[in-house]
């Protein structure tokens, strides 16, 4: 292997993992013991440390993985290897960059990108040196792109502009009217996270097809008008974020209208549910499979959750309560980080054929960090249901009587967050080790 | 490229350019309530808002962090208020750290949650649901 660029990107994203994991267990941790540490780590030091690095967890694993399948699986000629270098070097001190900005609060940005404003400008040039080098390479090789191909341009062309979205608030035309600026941050941030989903969606297609051997599952009609569907979402369906921020009524109408179209996305999963699309050849990928079935199971249950809160009748009771954070950690734990699980342990197999992933710790690994993440999904569901119950229907008691109330969700929250914590750590482990060895050999 | 590559490629062309026309509406939309643009004094309340990261803790439209109150109405509540809200920057109360914020600085924050406060209503106790899941909001000011 002579480029071992995106090996270095999947290390580099494990690692921001783990970090990320930690930060947000001391987080929560203060839930519990509001004074722990808050004098030189408070909670607003450690949510951005936890949320940016857990992002960022995403968008590497994935960049790493695709990189890796063009090159390694597709075994394309890149239009230039001498970019993807480039690209990580920028993005390695970039992060490096942002967690220094962090640790000495220069943070005038927001939520999501509370870092400096400056640094988003090598992140941009990250992701179009990404784009040129995807584009060009896929131009000259590929005649009828399957559907993933489709998908990853279209999620690194979005992120590019979600990117650029995220920071239209330093313009005054934006920033002096409050609404419209707040409506467009959670613009920006609602699309940015459809967007990573285009890359990390078209990764569980393309494992799909690889496991299955049949390039059928990313080429039929089905996977295309599923891909516009998203598509259609990420542009227009992010208002339901903002059904309760005092916007134009008409931008809430389309977001309503849009979100329900999702409705085809739950009835076609019902559909399929008994002809799994991965029958075969799974005993070349057992993990990579297993990972793909716990995606299937976290999808159902996260679309339900989010298909019943984008009616707005019921998002008016949910909004601004856990049970916005269960679906968020639902997501990007339970559908993003399974997916690229399964791409890690698929990427394994590629570099090592010989390679036994389904071990017995990894299995166990794997199993505790369904129940673990289940369980922790639940606790956020409960804890905001009373929130809500707080907040629309005794609308008596002060707001720290009903976070002390909420207490034995939170002790439940931290020990499950341990828990996935620790259960993905055992599944990690013997991924890092082999591609840290394939980087040193 | 195959036929199918071409429409899809149309497909994609006719969805960018309802995005785009979509996109030009959002940005030139005002919210529904009119209100005054942000002052000088509030901007910077904003910004202070930002490099503290009081977002961490707190929502605003119940946007936000979930380990403190939501902060959008804080400024009219009669059980609050501007004084309510300065006296807890400096105290650090529960996981909140204690902020050495000078008197301007606490000005420019009150400011700046005035003028949030003069955009809507959240928690909007008195919208409407309607039957067909809809949500009618109340708006500031209206009777």
């Amino acid at each position: 292997m002579k480029n071992k660029a995106p090996i270095y990107f999947l290390l580099f994203a494990i690692i921001v993992f783990f970090l990320g994991m930690f930060f947000g267990m001391i987080a929560s941790f203060q839930y519990l013991l509001p004074e722990f540490l808050k004098e030189y780590l408070p909670f607003s030091k450690l949510r951005p440390f936890h949320v940016t690095s857990v992002i960022s967890w995403i968008v590497l694993c994935a960049t790493g993985s695709i990189y890796f399948f063009l090159t390694y699986v597709e075994k394309f000629k890149l239009f230039s290897p001498l970019l993807v270098k480039l690209h990580f070097i920028i993005f390695l001190l970039t992060g490096i960059a942002i967690y220094f900005s962090f640790a000495f609060d220069y943070t005038e940005g927001r939520e999501y990108f509370a870092f400096k404003p400056i640094l988003i400008v090598p992140i941009l040039i990250g992701w179009i040196l990404f784009g040129i080098n995807y584009f060009k390479t896929l131009y000259k090789n590929v005649k009828g792109w399957p559907v993933y191909y489709w998908m990853w341009g279209t999620g690194i062309v979005f992120i590019s502009y979600h990117l650029m979205e995220a920071h239209f608030w330093l313009l005054d035309f934006f920033r002096l009217n409050f609404i419209k600026d707040f409506a467009v941050q959670w613009k920006s941030t609602g699309s940015f996270t459809g967007s990573w989903n285009m890359l990390v969606y078209g990764i569980s297609i393309y494992l799909m097809s690889k496991i299955k051997k049949d390039s059928d599952v990313a080429r039929n009609k089905a996977a295309f008008f599923f891909y516009f569907l998203g598509l259609t979402n990420l542009m227009f369906g992010w208002a339901h974020h903002t059904y309760l921020l005092p916007t134009q009524p008409w931008i809430r109408y389309v977001a309503y209208a849009i979100s329900m179209t999702e409705w085809i996305v739950l009835a076609s999963i019902i559909y399929s549910w008994k002809r799994s699309v991965l029958k075969v050849e799974k005993e070349n990928h057992p993990m990579a499979y297993r990972f793909l079935l716990a995606t299937d199971f976290w999808i159902f249950l996260n679309i339900i959750l989010a298909l019943l809160f984008s009616i707005p009748a019921i998002n008016f009771f949910t909004h601004g309560t856990h049970i916005t954070v269960a679906h968020s950690m639902g997501t990007t734990i339970g559908i993003n980080t399974t997916i690229l699980f399964s791409a890690l342990f698929f990427i394994l197999h590629q570099l090592y054929p010989d390679f036994e992933t389904d071990r017995k710790w990894v299995k166990r690994g794997f199993v505790s960090f369904n129940i673990s993440l289940f369980f922790f999904w639940i606790s956020l569901l409960i804890a905001g249901g009373k929130r809500s119950y707080w907040m629309y229907v005794s609308k008596s008691g002060l707001f720290s009587e009903m976070q002390d109330s909420l207490i034995l969700y939170y002790i439940s929250f931290f020990i499950f967050g341990i828990g996935i914590f620790v259960s993905l750590l055992i599944v990690a482990f013997p991924i890092f080790k082999a591609f840290f060895h394939k980087i040193k050999t | 490229m195959s036929t199918n590559s071409k429409l899809y490629l149309f497909v994609i062309a006719f969805l960018i350019a309802i995005f785009a026309f979509y996109n030009y509406l959002v940005y030139s939309s005002n919210g529904y309530v009119a209100v005054e643009k942000l002052s000088p004094m509030a901007v910077k309340g904003q910004q202070l808002f930002q490099n503290n990261r009081c977002w961490s803790c707190h929502q605003l439209y119940g946007l936000g962090g979930y380990l403190g109150p939501d902060l959008t109405n804080v400024y009219s509540d009669e059980d609050k208020g501007p004084l309510y809200f300065k006296a807890f920057l400096n105290s650090g109360v529960k996981s909140m750290p204690k902020f050495n914020f000078s008197e301007e600085e606490k000005d420019v924050l009150v400011e700046y949650m005035k003028q949030v406060d003069e955009t809507g209503i959240y928690p909007n106790y008195d919208a409407e649901i309607e039957a067909t899941g809809w949500v009618k909001l109340k708006y500031q000011n209206e009777e």
